[in-house]
């Protein structure tokens, strides 16, 4: 099992969401976040004074996929969260020791 | 006015030809004494009446200010500046019975013109027969009382904004209560309590320096004997933003003290009994509306060429400044006039508050720029458009308030600073005041315990 962790654009949400539903993907986890890449933020000016925001506003997805998926998801959720701009964001593949249903106690694949 | 009492009494006068001469004679007698003396209470109630209404107008202001305060401060101060809120009106409501009324409209001058003598506020009894009411051209105590109070109120409220998010808070209310009781009400009586200044021919319609401006100078005295917030200036001149929490609430709070205004400028026209008083109520509340209308879309120009997106926190400051611009004199001027006046307020504003950056006085809310500075400016331009008034004369008044206000505030907030100690904990500014202040949070849900 890999575990797909993904910095996304927020207004990309919803798109992602519909193309990996379609592929299969049964769930995943979203947090708002923040952080800098590429993109590395810029300035806003409040009441005259000028401040960097060096931290934007973007949507962490986690996702639990099973080997198989593993390549299609991330293929997937890189073309749906691209805009071609600066600030499209990363996708991380990390491998996933195990996984539980908390319901039935599924474990493995069956859980995902 | 004694024309237009008369004016009834020919009209019955003439309605009564054909009575025997004697017989003539006696009923017209009767007939003017009934006529007078119903024109004197109808103009005894209108004056009561626009002070009732006129006074729970201002009144509501209290809440614009909290509003405006809270949501300009961060979230992790907005219950502490609710409370000072809440616990300034209060106070003031007290201190302004227990003395500061009377020390503002003396009856007895302890020195003339300039000090009045100390007594609680006594109302008028209850269930007051024309014959015995205290002033009858005029109106009732409690009306004057409770549409002055506000005005005092309002003051305080001016002060609490600046010294936002690292004043203690039990200082900060004995400030409240001396500014409120004593220092407004002496530096008022000079002008509305017919001292000194009004003497002079000074032109104060409505306070832009007798309370806006005056609850400036306590504000700056404040913020320069409490100091910075922590963290606000940098040591190489760097400003750190600290952007307020909630903009609709701080809309919100502009709003309130929009519609508050128009009991603020047209109570203070202090009559109502007759068509020509109506009129010019009805003028100020045109000319209060326009001006506010200016100074926020000078603000909302102003701030979107100076700094490529517009800034709200500075259109809703626009408008307020062009409100305080034209309290000193809402009635003279024609609604373009009147535009104008609070255009120039709104460019005050804008203009101001990166200034007050650069010297490293932090007020939190904008109330310097917004009550002070636009105050200066509408007591400087009533000549402009009130030929009574002279530019000698108003700058004499301004100053006078100015010096009284700040030095008497300077001296206070200084006691305060070597007895109770006035500024809260770098650590506890951090924190946040609302945690370590008043172990209570606004928003409990949205923060980690």
């Amino acid at each position: 099992m890999k575990y797909i962790i993904a910095a996304i654009k927020p207004f990309k949400l919803e798109e992602v969401r519909e193309a990996l539903t379609s592929i299969g993907v049964r769930g995943m986890m979203v947090t708002e976040i923040k952080g800098f890449g590429a993109q590395s933020g810029h300035t806003e000016i409040y009441r005259g004074a000028e401040y960097a925001v060096n931290f934007v506003p973007k949507l962490k997805l986690e996702i639990g996929v099973s080997d198989a998926m593993a390549d299609q998801v991330v293929e997937t959720l890189q073309k749906t969260a691209r805009t071609d701009k600066i600030g499209d964001g990363k996708i991380f593949v990390l491998d996933l020791a195990a996984a539980t249903r908390v319901r039935t106690g599924e474990t493995g694949d069956d859980a995902l | 006015m004694q024309l237009k009492k008369i004016l009834p009494l020919a009209a019955i006068a003439a309605l009564l030809p054909g009575l025997a001469l004697a017989q003539e004679a006696e009923a017209v007698a009767d007939a003017m004494e009934a006529v007078t003396a119903l024109n004197t209470e109808m103009v005894f109630i209108m004056n009561s009446l626009l002070f009732l209404v006129g006074g729970f107008l201002v009144f509501f202001m209290a809440a614009g200010f909290c509003m405006l305060e809270t949501g300009l401060v961060r979230s992790k101060n907005a219950t502490m500046q609710a409370t000072k809120n809440v616990a300034l009106f209060s106070l003031a409501t007290i201190a302004y019975f227990i003395v500061g009324f009377n020390l503002m409209y003396p009856g007895d001058w302890v020195i003339e013109g300039w000090l009045g003598g100390i007594s609680p506020t006594v109302l008028e009894p209850v269930g007051v027969e024309l014959a015995d009411v205290d002033d009858v051209e005029y109106a009732s105590i409690g009306s004057d009382f409770i549409f002055q109070l506000m005005f005092c109120a309002a003051v305080a409220s001016i002060v609490s904004g600046a010294v936002a998010e690292r004043i203690k808070l039990w200082p900060f209310l004995v400030f409240v209560v001396i500014l409120t009781g004593v220092i407004y009400p002496i530096q008022a009586s000079w002008s509305w309590g017919e001292g000194f200044l009004d003497e002079m021919g000074f032109s104060d319609f409505a306070g832009s320096s007798i309370v806006h401006a005056a609850g400036g100078w306590a504000a700056l005295a404040g913020v320069l004997v409490l100091g910075a917030r922590y963290g606000k200036y940098g040591s190489d001149g760097k400003v750190t933003v600290m952007p307020g929490s909630n903009l609709p609430l701080a809309t919100l709070g502009m709003f309130i003290l929009w519609l508050g205004w128009f009991g603020f400028n047209g109570g203070s026209q202090l009559a109502m009994g007759t068509i020509s008083d109506v009129a010019d109520v009805s003028r100020i509340f045109a000319n209060t509306n326009t001006a506010a209308a200016g100074g926020a879309v000078t603000a909302l120009i102003l701030s979107t060429i100076l700094y490529k997106k517009p800034d709200l926190t500075m259109v809703l400051n626009g408008a307020l400044a062009g409100l305080v611009s034209i309290t000193a004199e809402p009635l003279t001027p024609g609604l373009g006039a009147a535009t104008l006046i609070g255009a120039v307020g709104g460019v005050i504003v804008v203009l101001t508050i990166p200034l007050l950056d650069k010297f490293k006085i932090d007020d939190v809310v904008g109330a310097i720029p917004v009550h002070l500075f636009a105050g200066l400016w509408g007591t400087m331009a009533v000549p402009l458009t009130n030929s009574d008034a002279n530019f000698v004369t108003q700058f004499v008044g301004m100053a006078a308030i100015g010096i009284f206000m700040f030095f008497a505030s300077l001296v206070v907030w200084l006691i305060l600073k070597a007895v109770m100690g006035i500024r809260v904990s770098d650590e506890d500014q951090v924190t946040g005041l609302d945690k370590t202040e008043m172990g209570m949070e606004a928003y409990p849900e949205f923060s980690n315990r």
